[in-house]
């Protein structure tokens, strides 16, 4: 095989890509969704590391990273609460029973 | 002196959480004294201290911040709406606790709006732009209504998905840029070989920040954000915290990164035009108050995004007065929703009608919001529209230019609609009882639209002392 | 090479068993795992300090957050739980080929075969998170801070 490494993990972050999307797509669940959302972070850190490592950037690269990682976890925090503020008014959280908001 | 910008409401954050004795309207007044004290500080600028030197302040070795005629403009407007976010709080925020944190996020949100705008790194941009993001998710789920926590899941998702976005774009950034500099990114795009990357990358990052200033194919988590959000969170949000997070980002990129690429100013002009013409569309069809301003909103960011796309300086000196102006009307218009809401309790059009009898201040400062934001002269609106028709003919857009003509037309439409529903006409029956709001509210009113009519009669000097100076950042 | 292949493989099945899998539960430690399996291959790609936070936030505490989540909401009952795996094979059983034909037109085309990369002297992670970005440590507080609030906000009795 005749792959470049970049070439070999970009293929894997698009299908890591692909995989976060079409769940966020499909389904009707909000915690999936988060895990959706979460699968997308991974494949983005996965990214950056890759790109620090290609240009020997891993510094900045790394900085990125772990910065992320914060701006994650807060967000992960502020999510599951609304996901259980929602979950306290309705008793559910699927999407199909939260369609009082025509977009 | 600038970095007072930052670390004044930062000392005031602390101090209102360390002693437990503060109470929140305290909390409120210094707030409000802050944001108008920077509204006032960053007007009262001379505009020699600008031209001498770009980056102005270093606190440690690289705590790099910087400013310039734009940000000017942009820092004022925060202040303003910030002030008014906070009269608003005041009087329709009755839990004294809720009221607290809403001031504590208001605060934290001022921080990141203010460091924002001085930024000039990539990937600090995004930083703060994120938790902007995350303090917007509270805000509109902040009084734990049922509509609200389902707009503030829909924001959450979208804006996790435009966060996902922008950061493969500075990923892809990285493979051909050493720092994340504005300036040293675009000095390392226009030596790097490979366009299909750079464009990819530009792209990517503009269509996060499409979908964080709620543009056409993505506006439709705005609505539910600004309509479900509580009055005071709905001011914020629509007045300046979508448009620091995404209108303000994207014209500074505009500025230092893809200014003179043609594809991509192609791209940005044709999705404000579409914006301008969904939002103004769909406007009209709306029964819901603040629904309809939200859409409104969508229309006017349109124009800002418009004028950014067609890259001369006069054009982005219209972006950034029209910017200035619709944070302005915009926040006029969502303070008389709330004004409304406080009286009435709802915000359904069919029962409403008449109200400017009953609420003279309302009704006339909402009057003047209406004409604006429809562009009638001599109010603020009328100019900044009038200049971005004029910059678009100038740059031979005459296509766009006659679109945002009559587009304009069509906002006059739905203003006219929603002025004839809520404040003209005969009096609804069993709105009799309705009085005028306290001075809570129409202090705020009376300010903006004070602002707006003067903005529009001193338009020359305005436009001397601010917009004109504006177009010097493309010299630097 | 090989390995990094391997590795990668390993992740993407993680992340197909994270979204396929029917337990919430399942879901949450599907997510555990495949963040373990990148701080590993973060540590191939020399990003040690990196690779430590994700191991330890990403895989540890995220987890928590999600697993306090899944149980405050409602578990599903045996009856629920055999329609619900009925409904999302139904829904779920075209990623798998979708990811699998992605893959061979990706490989196939020799997807970026040639990048250029602009190679730079290599900074210590330590030296440009505290020495040069000292904005992006204000910006971490302050993302802190928003998260405290927000939870304030979020969890807090209103006094009625």
């Amino acid at each position: 095989m005749n792959v470049s490494l970049f070439g070999l993990f970009s293929v894997f972050v698009i299908l890591l890509f692909i995989a976060g999307t079409y769940s966020i797509l499909v389904t009707f669940n909000l915690i999936r969704a988060l895990i959706g959302i979460e699968i997308l972070i991974k494949a983005v850190t996965l990214l950056i590391i890759l790109a620090g490592y290609l240009t020997g950037n891993l510094g900045l690269a790394q900085a990125i990273a772990i910065t992320l990682i914060v701006i994650e976890v807060v967000f992960m925090v502020v999510a599951g609460g609304i996901v259980l503020s929602i979950f306290r008014h309705h008793g559910t959280i699927d999407t199909r029973n939260l369609r009082d908001l025509k977009g | 002196m600038f970095s007072l910008l930052v670390l004044v409401p930062f000392l005031i954050l602390v101090a209102v959480n360390l002693s437990k004795k503060v109470a929140p309207n305290v909390a409120c007044s210094l707030t409000a004294l802050a944001t108008l004290a920077q509204a006032g500080f960053v007007v009262s600028l001379p505009g020699t201290l600008l031209k001498t030197n770009n980056v102005i302040f270093t606190w440690l070795p690289d705590f790099k911040l910087a400013i310039d005629e734009f940000s000017i403009v942009v820092l004022a407007a925060i202040g303003i709406v910030a002030f008014v976010a906070c009269c608003v709080a005041r009087s329709t925020i009755n839990d004294p606790g809720q009221r607290a944190t809403f001031m504590n996020l208001l605060l934290v949100a001022l921080i990141g709006m203010n460091t924002t705008v001085m930024l000039r790194d990539i990937f600090s941009i995004y930083l703060f732009v994120e938790t902007i993001a995350i303090i917007s998710f509270v805000l509109i789920s902040i009084d734990r209504g049922r509509l609200a926590l389902e707009g503030a899941f829909k924001y959450l998702m979208l804006s996790a998905f435009a966060t996902i976005l922008m950061l493969s774009s500075i990923a892809l950034m990285l493979l051909f840029s050493p720092t994340l500099e504005l300036s040293g990114l675009a000095e390392a795009m226009s030596v790097y070989p490979n366009p299909i990357l750079i464009k990819l990358s530009i792209g990517l990052f503009l269509c996060g920040l499409f979908i964080k200033s709620g543009l056409f194919p993505f506006h439709w988590w705005l609505p539910d954000a600004y309509s479900a959000a509580h009055s005071a969170a709905s001011v914020l949000l629509a007045g300046i915290i979508t448009k620091v997070v995404g209108v303000y980002v994207l014209m500074r990129l505009s500025l230092s990164i893809f200014g003179e690429s043609l594809h991509i100013q192609a791209m940005v002009m044709a999705v404000g035009a579409l914006s301008i013409i969904t939002g103004a569309v769909l406007a009209m069809t709306q029964k819901n108050f603040k629904r309809m301003l939200a859409y409104s909103s969508i229309s006017q960011v349109g124009y800002i995004i418009l004028a950014t796309g067609v890259g001369t300086p006069f054009a982005f000196a219209a972006a950034a007065f029209h910017f200035f102006n619709h944070a302005t009307f915009k926040s006029l218009l969502f303070v008389n929703a709330a004004s409304v809401e406080k009286r009435l309790g709802t915000m359904d059009m069919r029962e409403m009608g008449g109200l400017s009898n009953r609420m003279p201040a309302t009704g006339i400062t909402s009057l003047v919001g209406f004409l604006s934001t429809a562009g009638l002269p001599p109010f603020s609106g009328f100019w900044s529209k009038f200049m971005i028709v004029l910059a678009l003919w100038a740059a031979g857009k005459y296509f766009y230019a006659a679109f945002a003509l009559l587009a304009s037309i069509l906002t006059l439409g739905y203003m006219l609609i929603l002025q004839r529903n809520v404040f003209f006409g005969k009096l609804k029956d069993g709105l009799g009882g309705v009085k005028e709001v306290g001075p809570g509210l129409v202090i705020p009113q009376l300010v903006l639209a004070a602002i707006i009519v003067l903005v529009g009669v001193c338009f020359p000097f305005v436009l001397n002392k601010f917009i004109f100076p504006v177009q010097s950042i493309f010299l630097k | 090479m090989m390995i990094d292949l391997i590795l990668l493989s390993v992740l993407l099945i993680m992340v197909i068993w994270t979204v396929m899998a029917i337990r919430l539960v399942r879901s949450a430690v599907g997510l555990a795992l495949t963040s373990v399996v990148l701080s590993i291959l973060m540590f191939r790609l020399n990003a040690s300090l990196a690779a430590v936070f994700e191991l330890s936030v990403c895989a540890g505490l995220i987890s928590v957050i999600f697993i306090t989540t899944i149980s405050f909401t409602r578990r599903m009952s045996k009856s629920d739980f055999k329609t619900r795996r009925r409904q999302r094979l139904s829904k779920f059983w075209p990623l798998p080929l979708i990811i699998i034909a992605a893959a061979i037109l990706l490989f196939w085309r020799h997807f970026p075969s040639e990048v250029i990369f602009i190679r730079v002297p290599a900074e210590n992670v330590r030296d440009v998170l505290w020495n040069t970005r000292h904005i992006d440590l204000f910006g971490q507080v302050l993302v802190l801070l928003a998260g405290a609030f927000g939870v304030v906000a979020l969890f807090k009795e209103n006094k009625k």
